[in-house]
């Protein structure tokens, strides 16, 4: 079990120990970890095992692959280790707060291990172990999932995890990216903070979950936001404001492509991403113009490895 | 004989998908031996094994050295000049002493001593597992720096080889053969070592791995079965879970579940496919054969606490997916399946065919059509349009989205619940079928009328569009809607000609403003009656001669003789499916018995002399021989009972009135000289011959049949 979380540890002195109130700092570690408590074991976890630990992506995105740490990353023949908590959003996901399984915002915690070591699954099982997941008692199993971004241009092979037949992590090789090969291959494991939670902790909805050990729960923190933000994205969200503002994203992104700055070039294929996943949301782009719309979204993607390949001297 | 030794081999990765390990162990075996073969070995006995972590091959029987060879190679003859025997020499690197020389001809002889197979073996392997043919692999880890690194399904892990008790040294991709390896991922995660083939399989067994995928299969089976029994229930078996599952595992442990019974609210069909496709779980069915509310999943330890934990973490995974398909069956009960059908304008069917509500307006009026005019006999055309206009609808539905399997079925569920007419609900539900050969052939007329009339229009579209299936490529699975079309008719008896249903459905095409594709651009307006008329004849050709050829290939499947078929659609005009395979039946059966065998032979004879030959019409001659004369009698008697027998749709006794030509056709060519010198004997006794084949081909035009 890890240290993390344990804080400076009160340790009164035995005669008044029992006349002293409880420190509510201290947690009990026999419990089931926290959301927080689980995020700040997979850090140090990754942490102590060479891995940079980075901060989210100050952008809406609808995976944590769509990190410049991990698309831009994966390119490239320098060896590269990170780990990072990302929001996604999933406008389509949105269920207004009503389903305990799904969300339109959520967590994933993304690693990446490039060249992909040797002992990958062991590293990863070890992770599992962390966060108190017992192999005596569990049935952990590696099922076939081979793992495609149409809009990043990127495919892999790997597996979805799965413990007790719930899907807690996908496992993937990753073999191309933004249609380049990636060389080395990096390795890249994005558990689903959420369902992992609500599986260490035994809960039947995500809004129940301890986010932290002093009963704030995972409700209080995201119940209206999920309400409000399903409603937003369903709803209210301006289509014609959205329509320009994918068009402005690619011109910006073609902008930045003619300047030769691979990174603003991506944040804008970022951005058209979740915008169209927004029209999609908002049910106004057609079945007929959807394949439009990932191949433009794919363009930018492509066009941003192209130049970031180009500007470190790569070779395809 | 030298003695014989066993080889092991065992490839270990990270886990090899499911779906691919059942090939990859034949691929194995088979790779191997071909590599020996090279080498001349063969082993006694060939063993291989999949888990999901490893590939084994055991070749019992190997000896110790490969066969000594002699090679011989040809030379000049003795004598020959010179430069010959030098250039012969160079290159055999002989010198002349060592030639042989045979009847006058030098041969060299190298005599090769045979190899340790363990040599063979070492270079076998690396072979094999860069020759190995997996559906997908992939590069990993430094070495894949290099695009030209070993691809494998998953990273390569560990390479046992074991000749005898000695290891196969080889190494491939920074992989070092040895005897180690390791045993179940959770239950003896530590290494083993093996000592040689023999021990393999058990000292794998003592660790957690059962080896062999039939056993494992065996296992989980049975205790599958065991478990639901214990519950009172008995398992729905199902052969592909039992392989997929048993890809999962090396250590199964069958263990049943249950979930809420509230959820048996939404079709079985659906739980079973949640749980099957999503959970890859079995389920059971109750006393009654109705579903029951437990499952078993398959799990790959055995766990300290009897699996407790394990049942109570896959309860809560179904349970979370039914809720997820409740919601959607409840949600979409709630919309009129007829509001649905107004979304399906937004999609497309093909961009050269519209939309699907374009093809679902086509085809509620051919279904209506084929009701109203009894091709589809007792079938109310109300209801046909009705179940023809609702049966697209569920494919805009939440639950058709996530199991696109679920089409017709689940719109065949909405539409009972939402007060349709039963039928109607049926025709929804089951006009995708038949899907394929062996598939149930739908029997309720106002179903038999939309499936029918869903497929002709396929059919009718994508011809007009030019989109003819080619070769092995058939993107819009036209074959498979023209069988379905022939089993829907055959089956149901459906009188009237397929092409002229086809006809229809390119009118109710042409009504939407689609029309044939043209190679050549708008014609001028003087042409274009013409050229009408001669799209319609290509589309009616090119219709019938592509159902014919279903008929024959659905018809090869029963027993059915094409040429057969071919020789009675060479008479034209026969469209009527029901008709003609009658027709081809009887004469399959005649043909099959010896006055049909010896009436074809004279037949043909008959046909080939008129070929060569020509005569006068309607030659009489005034004294014809016994034998010509018998046989213009017979031609008397036959005419007119195959005529009316034919025209009855009674071909058997059609085929039975020509019978008695058989004896006098014999007798006519043992008797008659057919080239008399006489040029009005001559011409009678042609013409009578061409009386002989023309009452043959009321039947069928027996030049087509074979043999």
């Amino acid at each position: 079990m890890t240290r993390e979380g344990e804080g400076p540890r009160l340790t009164p002195s035995a005669p008044c120990a029992k006349a002293l109130p409880k420190p509510h700092r201290v947690t009990n570690l026999s419990e089931p970890l926290s959301f927080q408590r689980m995020i700040l074991t997979l850090h140090d976890y990754w942490s102590t095992r060479g891995c940079l630990i980075l901060q989210p992506y100050d952008m809406r995105m609808g995976a944590g692959t769509f990190h410049p740490a991990t698309t831009l990353r994966a390119l490239g023949p320098e060896s590269w280790n990170a780990a990072f908590v990302q929001p996604c959003r999933r406008p389509t996901d949105g269920r207004y707060g009503e389903n305990p399984n799904r969300l339109q915002h959520y967590y994933q915690y993304q690693v990446i291990l490039k060249p992909s070591p040797p002992d990958l699954q062991e590293l990863y099982l070890g992770s599992l172990a962390a966060i108190g997941i017992d192999f005596t008692k569990h049935d952990i199993r590696f099922v076939e999932d081979d793992w495609e971004s149409p809009t990043l241009g990127a495919w892999g092979l790997g597996w979805e995890v799965w413990c007790d037949g719930m899907e807690v992590t996908q496992f993937t090789y990753f073999q191309q990216m933004g249609g380049y090969d990636c060389k080395p291959v990096a390795g890249e494991l994005t558990y689903g903070l959420e369902r992992l939670a609500m599986y260490i902790q035994n809960k039947d909805s995500v809004y129940d979950l301890a986010f932290n050990d002093e009963g704030v729960t995972y409700g209080d923190v995201f119940l209206e936001n999920e309400r409000e933000m399903s409603k937003w994205n369903f709803e209210i969200a301006d289509t014609d404001a959205l329509f320009d503002l994918f068009r402005k994203a690619a011109a910006e992104c073609e902008r930045s492509l003619e300047a030769k700055l691979p990174i603003p070039a991506y944040e804008q294929a970022i951005e058209a991403s979740h915008i169209f996943n927004l029209l999609n949301a908002r049910g106004v782009i057609s079945v007929a113009e959807r394949q439009a719309y990932i191949g433009r979204v794919r363009d930018l993607a492509k066009g941003a490895c192209t130049a970031w390949m180009e500007k470190n001297g790569w070779a395809a | 004989m030298g003695s014989v030794t066993d080889f092991l081999l065992e490839l270990r990765s990270e886990e090899i998908p499911a779906r691919m390990q059942e090939k990859a162990r034949e691929d194995l075996a088979r790779l191997f031996a071909a590599e020996l073969d090279k080498a001349g070995l063969k082993a006694a006995e060939v063993v291989s094994y999949a888990t999901p972590r490893r590939l084994a091959l055991i070749l019992k029987g190997l000896p110790e050295q490969t066969a000594a060879v002699s090679e011989e190679t040809k030379g000049p003859r003795a004598g020959a000049p010179p430069q010959a025997l030098e250039g012969f020499l160079r290159k055999t690197c002989l010198t002349a002493d060592q030639l042989v020389e045979r009847d006058g001809v030098l041969f060299a002889v190298v005599d090769k001593p045979g190899r340790a197979t363990a040599e063979v073996l070492a270079a076998a392997i690396p072979a094999v597992i860069r020759a190995f043919p997996w559906p997908k692999s992939m590069r990993w880890g430094a070495d894949s720096l290099s695009t030209e690194s070993l691809r494998w399904v998953r990273p390569l892990q560990g390479i046992v080889a074991l000749f005898g008790s000695d290891v196969v040294p080889c190494e491939i991709a920074g992989v070092v053969s040895g005897a180690a390896t390791v045993g179940h991922r959770f239950h003896h995660p530590g290494t083993i070592t093996i000592g040689s083939a023999d021990d393999y399989v058990e000292k794998l067994r003592a660790c957690h791995v059962i080896v062999d995928g039939t056993e494992r299969r065996g296992i989980i089976a049975l205790g599958a079965t065991m478990a639901a029994r214990k519950a009172g229930l008995t398992l729905v078996e199902d052969e592909g879970l039992l392989f997929e599952n048993a890809g999962l595992t090396e250590w199964p442990m069958p263990l049943l579940g249950r979930f809420d019974e509230a959820f048996l609210a939404v079709p079985p069909e659906v739980i079973q496919l949640t749980a099957r496709v999503n959970q890859k779980y079995f389920v059971c069915r109750d006393a009654a054969g109705k579903l029951a509310n437990a499952f078993v999943c398959v799990a790959n330890i055995d766990a300290v606490d009897g699996g407790e934990k394990i049942v109570a973490g896959n309860q809560k995974v179904l349970a979370a997916r039914l809720s997820d398909a409740r919601f959607f069956y409840e949600t979409d009960l709630k919309v009129p399946l007829a509001d649905q059908a107004g979304k399906l304008e937004k999609i497309v069917f093909h961009e050269k065919l519209g939309t699907v509500a374009d093809k679902v307006e086509r085809v509620a009026k051919l279904a209506e059509w084929l009701a109203a005019e009894k091709i589809v006999p007792n079938c109310d055309p109300a209801l046909a349009r009705r179940a023809a206009e609702l049966a697209k609808a569920d494919l805009v539905t939440g639950m058709v989205g996530e199991f696109p399997e679920l089409q017709g079925l689940m719109g065949g569920y909405y539409a009972a619940a939402q007060g349709e007419d039963p039928a109607v609900a049926a025709a929804i539900r089951d006009h995708y079928k038949p899907v394929g050969q062996g598939d149930d052939v739908p029997t309720d007329p106002v179903t038999v009328a939309v499936a029918l009339a869903d497929k002709l229009d396929t059919i009718a579209g994508f011809f007009m569009k030019n989109l003819k299936p080619t070769g092995s490529k058939d993107p819009f699975a036209l074959r498979r809607a023209a069988l379905g079309i022939l089993a829907l008719t055959l089956g149901n008896n459906l009188r009237g000609e397929v092409v002229g249903w086809l006809a229809q459905a390119r009118q109710l095409l042409k009504e939407q403003g689609i029309d044939d594709e043209r190679s050549e651009p708008e014609p001028a307006e003087t042409l274009r009656a013409e050229l009408v008329q001669q799209a319609d004849r290509v589309f009616m050709r090119d219709v019938r001669d592509f159902m014919a050829d279903r008929l024959k290939v659905q018809q090869r499947e029963a027993g059915v003789r094409h040429d057969l078929i071919d020789a009675v659609f060479a008479l034209g005009g026969e469209d009527d499916l029901v008709r003609l395979l009658a027709r081809v039946k009887a004469l399959q059966a005649f043909v099959g018995t010896e006055d049909g065998a010896n009436l074809l032979a004279g037949y043909k004879r008959a046909a080939n002399i008129l070929k060569k030959e020509e005569w006068e019409a309607g030659a009489v001659n005034p004294a014809p021989e016994p034998a010509e004369a018998a046989l213009a009698a017979a031609l008397d008697a036959a005419e007119p009972k195959a005529t009316a027998a034919i025209e009855a749709e009674q071909f058997e006794d059609a085929m039975a009135a020509l019978a008695i030509l058989r004896a006098p056709i014999d007798a006519f060519f043992d008797q008659v000289t057919v080239n008399d010198a006489d040029p009005a004997k001559r011409a009678a006794r042609l013409g009578l011959l061409a009386r002989m084949r023309d009452a043959v081909h009321k039947v069928a035009d027996f030049a087509k049949i074979e043999g």
